[in-house]
């Protein structure tokens, strides 16, 4: 609905959390444009603490820490979008499916998406990142994705299920309309905020999931993220060392994306949720 | 002193929106209440029944405004107390509101005499925990309820049980007035009837000494208030004896909508129901005049401009240009 | 009612929700007749399983037990387009208005989709005159109505529009399931009146579910009166409200308030 678009735009915390994130993926992929060296070419002495022409220093490398970084936020980013649109749309099918067939369907979906609940989703992660060989920015992040589901397939479940018993839908039935239409026509724009809401959440926590592996080693090959840059910090003892601008700007960086997604969130919730926007 | 329970004058409130308009849901109701009577209030959804209603506790609440006016507890203003005053002095041992719906927002998670020690601590500590049970119990054996809803989380309850069990706990300081809004309409025919014969009990035992009774269902009214007031577009049209209003009424709105009652009564198959085209007009907006003459079968060009004079009919006062002599004749007339 | 032409007919009808412990029977084995051109209620206080027997007579619940017998023929739910065919007969109006409609469409698309169903190829313009007539049935203006949203309109609007929808689709049967329960008593004389001109001008068979005993006496033929899952009483109106049978029966008339008797509120 347009309308409730409107009213997105005059929420303070929307627009606090939207103006911060594009600025953010504007700087990243702006500045590379700019300064088009090599963010892998090592082109100082290790550990260099800021000056004028190292923004943020060099790494144990002797390569730039602020190019590094921003190659690292645009690497952090597409893996969380992509892991945020691998867990909603998996999510939505099961959820839709779950919630619309009830039964037996809903029983057996239900079962598996609790089964996902319980075990622990990181351990999971872990393991299927040790067991494959190849691991490129996409696989991490489509793995991410098909164990972050659960909450959303659950969500939609219970919306699903409200809205299957309502009168519009029964209209819509015996105006003969099919079983997909309905779905698509009837139950889909209702829950279509809940769905933004849950992506947008999926994707700040992709990313976390995304560090959170990258600094254990078990990351991307061959890219620089984040949870890398904060490996390679780990590794080569830059904290013994004192080398504080080799990991302090990442982990902000990754605090800083977080929180303008979760508030993004808020600023969402309080418009679309009629519970807390009374 | 006035002999008036209830006294209410000129009394004007309204709901801000969000763009700062006024909109008077309320605008300006007059009306008294004698001690021992009853009074039905009755309109459309719409009409201002309910705000009235809230109106009339003396709390404002955001979207709602207090306009002007007064409301008299034999004889004293409450709009001229603070909210702390009226919290502790007025609310709930002088005027007791019970809202639609009310039954529902009990929280599920206590029991029952837990709402009721709520109410006791704040207005009379001095009681002990088993002096409270007992009260309660007391109340609730004189008011046929079993002892053991008490207990009871209000969940277990049916939906008329709860309802009553809502009722009991709100006249527990014996409230000199009840305002009940559509206490029975969510309910079934007969748990409907277990809740009027509650309000009847309370009235009878001397707990509550007037009662005001908001519904849309006309023959309840017939059968439990002693006066009836009909409300349009915030404004009263009509009021009188429930006699008289149900089977005498004057103005052409509730001539209409004493015409549209529904009952299993003998007679009543074939006959022709009485409708009202259009909606009650916008409140942003009322037009200048009579509000109702938009949707008035007999409204003239001079209905639409100036005051509207109070005329009377009896006991009956109601809000029309024509006197009762032109208007009876206009109804006999179209019956032939 | 039995010069007519028998349209529907229930034998044994049954429902049951749940299993093992947990089971109950919401319509047990319930039997009726509806006639063509007859008006019906379906007449139960809450959790009575009328609206559960509604829901089977429109095919929207299977049920578990017993048979609809449509046209003196079984009827045949299996393929869409046989629940199409069916659905092209039996239509329904529900309780609520408000969640009746779908919020994220305009009205025209109901009307719209009512064209659709009975698989019309009409011309833009008379498509146009085909809603505006149905509009102008239930006293609405097409012109004014068409761009708007369902929340724009109010309660009484949003019931009218779903009897044009039935104007226009023209069933053989209509199921209305308390239809004026969340209108006002001025705007249900309104749609009452609407209902039987649909039935006067094409023979439909309008079934009311219903918990207002004086609606029932007042617009049908023949009622139904459903306590528990079971029908307790049945027969022509005056018959059943002016001199009840069943203990029940006579229970639920006398609750109903009045205006020329008195109500007794009992000990």
């Amino acid at each position: 609905m347009k309308n409730s678009f409107v009213i997105l735009l005059k929420s303070p915390k929307f627009m606090i959390g939207a103006i911060l994130f594009l600025l953010m993926l504007a700087l990243v992929l702006i500045y590379p444009q700019i300064n088009r060296k090599d963010p892998l070419e090592m082109m100082a002495l290790a550990f260099q603490p800021p000056d004028a022409n190292l923004w943020l220093g060099s790494d144990n490398f002797g390569r730039d820490l602020f190019l590094e970084l921003m190659y690292g936020i645009q690497t952090s980013i597409r893996v969380g979008l992509i892991a945020g649109v691998f867990a909603t749309v998996i999510g939505l099918i099961i959820g839709l499916a779950s919630g619309y067939i009830g039964g037996m369907v809903d029983n057996i979906l239900t079962a598996i998406t609790n089964i996902f609940i319980v075990i622990p989703s990181f351990v999971i992660l872990i393991l299927i990142s040790v067991s494959i060989n190849s691991r490129s920015s996409l696989v991490t992040a489509i793995i991410i994705g098909i164990t972050s589901w659960p909450w959303t397939a659950r969500a939609v479940r219970a919306q699903t299920t409200s809205l299957r018993g309502r009168d519009h839908v029964h209209i819509a039935k015996i105006s003969g309309h099919s079983t997909p239409k309905i779905i698509v026509f009837e139950i889909l724009p209702y829950i279509a905020s809940y769905v933004v809401m849950a992506f947008v959440l999926q994707t700040a926590s992709g990313i976390l999931s995304e560090a959170s592996i990258s600094m254990l080693g078990l990351g991307p090959y061959n890219t620089i993220s984040l949870g890398i840059i904060m490996n390679w910090a780990l590794v080569f003892e830059a904290p013994v060392a004192g080398a504080w601008w080799a990991f302090i700007p990442a982990a902000l960086s990754i605090a800083l994306i977080t929180f303008s997604l979760y508030m993004m969130n808020t600023g969402m919730d309080e418009i679309f949720n009629p519970k807390i926007r009374s | 002193m006035s002999t008036h329970i209830l006294e209410v004058s000129g009394l004007k409130t309204y709901y801000k929106t969000r763009l700062k308009e006024k909109v008077f849901a309320v605008d300006g109701v007059d009306f008294e209440l004698e001690e021992g009577k009853t009074l039905g209030i009755a309109g459309e959804s719409g009409c201002g029944k309910s705000t009235l209603a809230l109106s009339l506790m003396g709390f404002y609440f955001p979207p709602l405004h207090y306009g002007s006016g007064s409301i008299r507890i034999h004889g004293n203003d409450i709009m001229k107390l603070s909210k702390e005053q009226l919290r502790s002095q007025v609310s709930g041992r002088e005027i007791a509101y019970i809202p639609q719906a009310a039954m529902n927002a009990l929280n599920p998670t206590l029991r029952i005499i837990h709402f009721i020690e709520d109410i006791l601590k704040e207005h009379r500590p001095e009681l002990s925990k088993k002096q409270v049970w007992e009260l309660a119990a007391e109340r609730f054996k004189t008011l046929n309820l079993p002892e053991k809803v008490l207990k009871s989380y209000p969940n277990e309850l049916s939906g008329g049980m709860k309802q009553r069990t809502v009722i009991a706990i709100s006249t527990i300081l014996n409230p000199k007035v009840l305002i009940a809004d559509e206490p029975t309409s969510a309910l079934d025919v007969t748990s409907q009837k277990a809740v009027i014969k509650l309000m009847k009990d309370l009235l009878d035992k001397k707990y509550i000494r007037s009662l005001v009774f908001i519904t849309h269902e006309l023959p309840l009214l017939y059968h439990v208030t002693d006066d009836i007031m009909v409300m349009y577009a915030g404004e009263i049209v009509e009021r009188g004896t429930a006699e008289q209003m149900i089977f005498d009424p004057v103005h052409p709105y509730t001539k209409k909508l004493m015409g549209s009652i529904l009952v299993p009564e003998e007679g009543m198959k074939g006959q022709k129901l009485a409708a009202i085209p259009g909606a009650p007009p916008n409140l942003k907006q009322v037009p200048p005049g009579c509000r109702f003459a938009e949707r008035c079968t007999y409204a003239q060009d001079e209905c639409r401009v100036g005051k509207v004079p109070i005329h009377k009919n009896g006991s009956n006062e109601y809000r029309c240009h024509f006197e009762t002599e032109i208007l009876k004749e206009w109804y006999a007339h179209e019956q032939s | 009612m039995s010069n007519r032409e028998l349209l529907i007919r229930g034998k044994d009808l049954t429902k049951v929700f749940g299993y093992g412990t947990q089971k109950t029977t919401a319509v047990d084995a319930v039997d009726f007749d509806f006639h063509k051109g007859e008006i019906i209620s379906l007449v139960g206080e809450s959790g009575s399983g009328k609206t559960t027997l509604a829901k089977m007579m429109m095919g929207l619940l299977k049920e578990s037990g017993g048979s609809i017998e449509y046209k003196g023929k079984p009827r045949r739910l299996k393929s869409h387009s046989d629940r199409k065919r069916y659905w092209k007969d039996i239509q329904a109006i529900f309780q609520d208005p408000f969640s009746s409609f779908n919020l994220f469409y305009r009205v025209e698309k109901l009307l719209m989709d009512c064209i659709k169903l009975q698989g019309l190829k009409l011309s833009k313009e008379e498509q146009y005159l085909k809603m505006k007539e149905a509009c102008s049935f239930v006293n609405l203006k097409f012109e004014e109505l068409h761009n708007k949203y369902p929340f724009e309109l109010s309660g009484g609007q949003m019931q009218r529009l779903m009897i044009a929808r039935i104007f226009m689709l023209h069933p053989k049967v209509l199921i209305a399931d308390e239809p004026t329960s969340m209108v006002d008593a001025c705007s249900r004389s309104t749609i009452l009146d609407m209902l039987l001109k649909l039935r006067d001008e094409n023979e439909m068979t309008i079934i009311f579910i219903t918990h207002d005993v004086g609606l029932a006496y007042y617009v049908s033929d023949t009622i139904y009166i459903m306590e528990k899952g079971k029908i307790v009483e049945s027969g022509p109106a005056e018959e059943i409200i002016l001199n009840p049978q069943h203990s029940y029966t006579r229970q639920l008339i006398s609750d109903v308030p009045k205006i020329h008797s008195a109500w007794d509120l009992g000990s």
